[in-house]
């Protein structure tokens, strides 16, 4: 390829001829837009012309005309590699459409569904007494349990994510910090439902206590932890020598240089892994299926008797399947959502807010 | 006395670079000890809770294994709760990772796809929001995932079955018998979506280490866009896209209530794919926990015991890529 290259300079002897291979033929830059808005057009002609019923059918023919007008008409126009590289340019742009397809729709429909039986009464009722064929009734008991459960769990998690981390990188080394390190990984992809097991088989099975709120709790701060660990190792990661060795210097004992000095400076980055992580696990349904049971009832106290989670209550409801309970499944969802997303927002503000600046000035 | 036991304490190691030696003298201060042993004690406390799981699930799996009389690996029937209990794996192992494998025939294309329109295609004013967007998908719970693919997904597939039947369906696994799309290929769908954030983010930041050098010489030889991608990006960022890829197929072998929603399960292996049917670990042990007795319940723990073997390889696998390729590139 290159040697094709190589020769168009060495006839720039010849004037026309090299302006003619200087300027090759090229498309206008509207082509793609262009080529995209009539496969489109044409996709959903073909589509209602032979009655698919489905839109997916549509969008397919679509996509498949667009890649392939791009080629020929480029490959018509431009030549073969100029082709092949607006064929991978529109392959790219097909493929971040595709992705964001599911996000709109995933948020257009619990957004147009949820919104129908949200209100302050969905808000502040529990499912007591309330038939699943039944319109009405109300989330506040799954809120409550989410909220305990979750609340235990980062009691729990934090403390140990954060001076796992802190061993990582203030002490860690030789053979168990290296084994701690891959297994904070490892443990990162332990699929919710076996934390469940593991707990079920620890705390119910074998220590016999009932189903229970703090039961899911364990679990998801098995399933919390790592995360933790692996977002406060790298902000303690990013902040500079320097200042440990100024604290060291002025005689601080190490561990306190690490509390008033490491910890504080990392505190943003630490607070908005934290965040991240209870946005993940709050969103957790396989171990509550498993420890907490379920329950129609408001139940404050997460220690004693099945309570009920956001996400189980969506489970639930789905399940119940009848139009009532698919609208309070799409409330619940989001209720759900605009929880997690609030609690990414926060956590992506206090990172703005708190990043760590510079050592150097 | 002071001061000079606090130099001697060595300064912590630089973040990720060659590490200083060894100390010459261990800290001598309660506060110090303390610390170090409170952070050390959270260090081990993982690595039992890690060891604790295995041995747990292990001792509740051999007493269920012990009542079997079926075979675990092979027989096609889940009765665990029966008299005698008769159970076995064969389905649902199937199912699991038929569906994991057509999560990531979908996916992975996909996911590079967008990690590379975000590293190279997209004007830099999109890329950083783009980047934003894939991690927010990454956020929605897997349960909200179900109900979406419950109510939305599998009415609308209907249409492109009956088509892919029309076309496909002499092949056997792309035949397609009216009903509920509910079965293993739509999970497969679902579990792309879900995973295709890990795949594209991990892919992205190995996308975007690629020497500039690199690109610009190929851009010098007068390279195209996709060829600069295809001769320096790609070849670099091959092992990451790898290891990407496995972090993505441990989250679709474990996802569990996403396929308890959507799949209608069934303890046979069907010959088509796309007709409702079949079941995998994590789905089953949702769906079946809460009809299980003592040995049902130990049977579920005995094939959660398989589902987390199985991530802990696969996942495992991935990190000993990722950090093989560290060590090299740093």
């Amino acid at each position: 390829m290159s040697g094709v290259t190589m020769n168009e300079p060495l006839v720039a002897d010849d004037a026309p001829r090299a302006s003619r291979t200087l300027n090759r033929p090229s498309l206008p830059r509207w082509t793609p837009a262009a080529l995209a808005a009539a496969s489109v057009a044409l996709g959903t002609g073909i589509g209602l012309g032979a009655g698919l019923s489905s839109r997916i059918q549509w969008g397919l023919i679509a996509v498949l005309l667009f890649i392939g007008g791009t080629y020929a008409l480029a490959a018509r126009v431009e030549g073969r590699r100029q082709a092949k590289d607006r064929l991978a340019t529109s392959l790219v742009w097909v493929c971040f459409v595709l992705a964001v397809i599911p996000l709109v729709s995933l948020g257009w429909e619990t957004i147009s569904r949820g919104s129908k039986v949200l209100d302050g009464g969905f808000l502040s009722h529990s499912m007591a007494g309330v038939l699943t064929i039944q319109p009405g009734g109300g989330v506040y008991h799954a809120i409550i349990g989410t909220l305990e459960q979750v609340g235990i769990a980062t009691a729990i998690a934090a403390p140990i994510g954060l001076l796992t981390a802190v061993y990582l990188v203030e002490y860690g080394r030789g053979r168990l910090a290296k084994a701690v390190t891959f297994f904070v990984d490892v443990m990162t992809g332990i699929p919710s439902i076996v934390a469940g097991l593991f707990i079920l088989s620890f705390w119910i099975l074998m220590l016999d206590f009932g189903y229970s709120g703090f039961a899911g709790s364990m679990a998801l701060a098995i399933l919390m932890m790592p995360v933790v660990v692996r977002s406060t190792e790298e902000m303690l990661k990013l902040v500079p020598n320097e200042l440990r060795e100024a604290s060291l210097a002025l005689g601080v004992p190490k561990w306190r240089t690490i509390l008033k000095v490491v910890l504080p400076t990392a505190i943003g980055g630490i607070a908005t892994g934290v965040m991240l992580a209870v946005a993940r696990i709050a969103g957790e349904s396989a171990p509550i299926v498993l420890l907490v049971f379920g329950s129609q009832l408001i139940n404050n106290n997460p220690f004693d008797g099945a309570q009920s989670s956001l996400p189980y209550y969506i489970y639930e409801q789905w399940a119940a399947g009848n139009e009532a309970s698919y609208d309070r499944a799409w409330a619940a969802a989001l209720v759900l959502i605009a929880f997690v997303m609030i609690l990414n927002l926060v956590a992506r503000g206090i990172a703005r807010w708190k990043a760590p600046k510079g050592g150097h000035r | 006395m002071e001061i000079s036991s606090a130099t001697a304490d060595s300064p912590p190691p630089p973040a990720g670079g060659t590490r200083p030696v060894e100390r010459t003298k261990p800290a001598a201060r309660p506060g110090d000890r303390i610390f170090l042993a409170l952070s050390r004690g959270s260090g081990i406390l993982l690595l039992v809770i890690m060891a604790a799981i295995a041995v747990f699930l292990t001792v509740r799996a051999t007493s269920a294994l012990s009542k079997n009389e079926g075979n675990f690996f092979t027989t096609f029937e889940w009765a665990a709760n029966g008299t005698p209990p008769v159970f076995g794996i064969a389905v649902l192992a199937f199912g699991t990772v038929v569906s994991s494998i057509i999560a990531m025939l979908i996916a992975v294309p996909v996911a590079l796809g967008i990690a590379l329109f975000i590293s190279h295609y997209a004007p830099r004013r999109l890329a950083t929001p783009l980047s934003y967007v894939i991690d927010l998908l990454a956020a929605v719970p897997s349960i909200v995932y179900g109900l979406w693919g419950a109510l939305f997904l599998v009415p609308h597939l209907g249409g492109l079955y009956s088509w892919f039947d029309d076309y496909l369906g002499w092949t056997g696994i792309l035949a397609y018998h009216d009903g509920a799309a509910r079965s293993l290929f739509t999970i497969g769908i679902l579990l792309a979506i879900m995973i295709l954030p890990i795949v594209t983010s991990v892919s992205r930041e190995v996308f975007l280490q690629t020497p500039r050098m690199n690109e610009e010489a190929a851009l010098a030889l007068g390279a195209t866009r996709w060829e600069v991608i295809r001769m320096s990006v790609l070849p670099f960022g091959r092992s990451g896209v790898i290891s990407a890829s496995m972090l993505g197929l441990g989250r679709a072998l474990g996802e569990t209530m996403a396929v308890a929603t959507v799949l209608s399960p069934s303890f046979e292996i069907g010959k088509s794919l796309l007709d409702p049917g079949g079941g995998t670990f994590a789905q089953n042990i949702a769906s079946s926990f809460k009809e299980s007795g003592e040995i049902g319940k130990d049977a579920l723990i005995a094939s959660g015991l398989v589902l987390f073997v199985l991530t802990l390889l696969v996942n495992g696998a991935a990190r000993m890529i990722i950090a093989r390729r560290k060590e090299y590139t740093a």
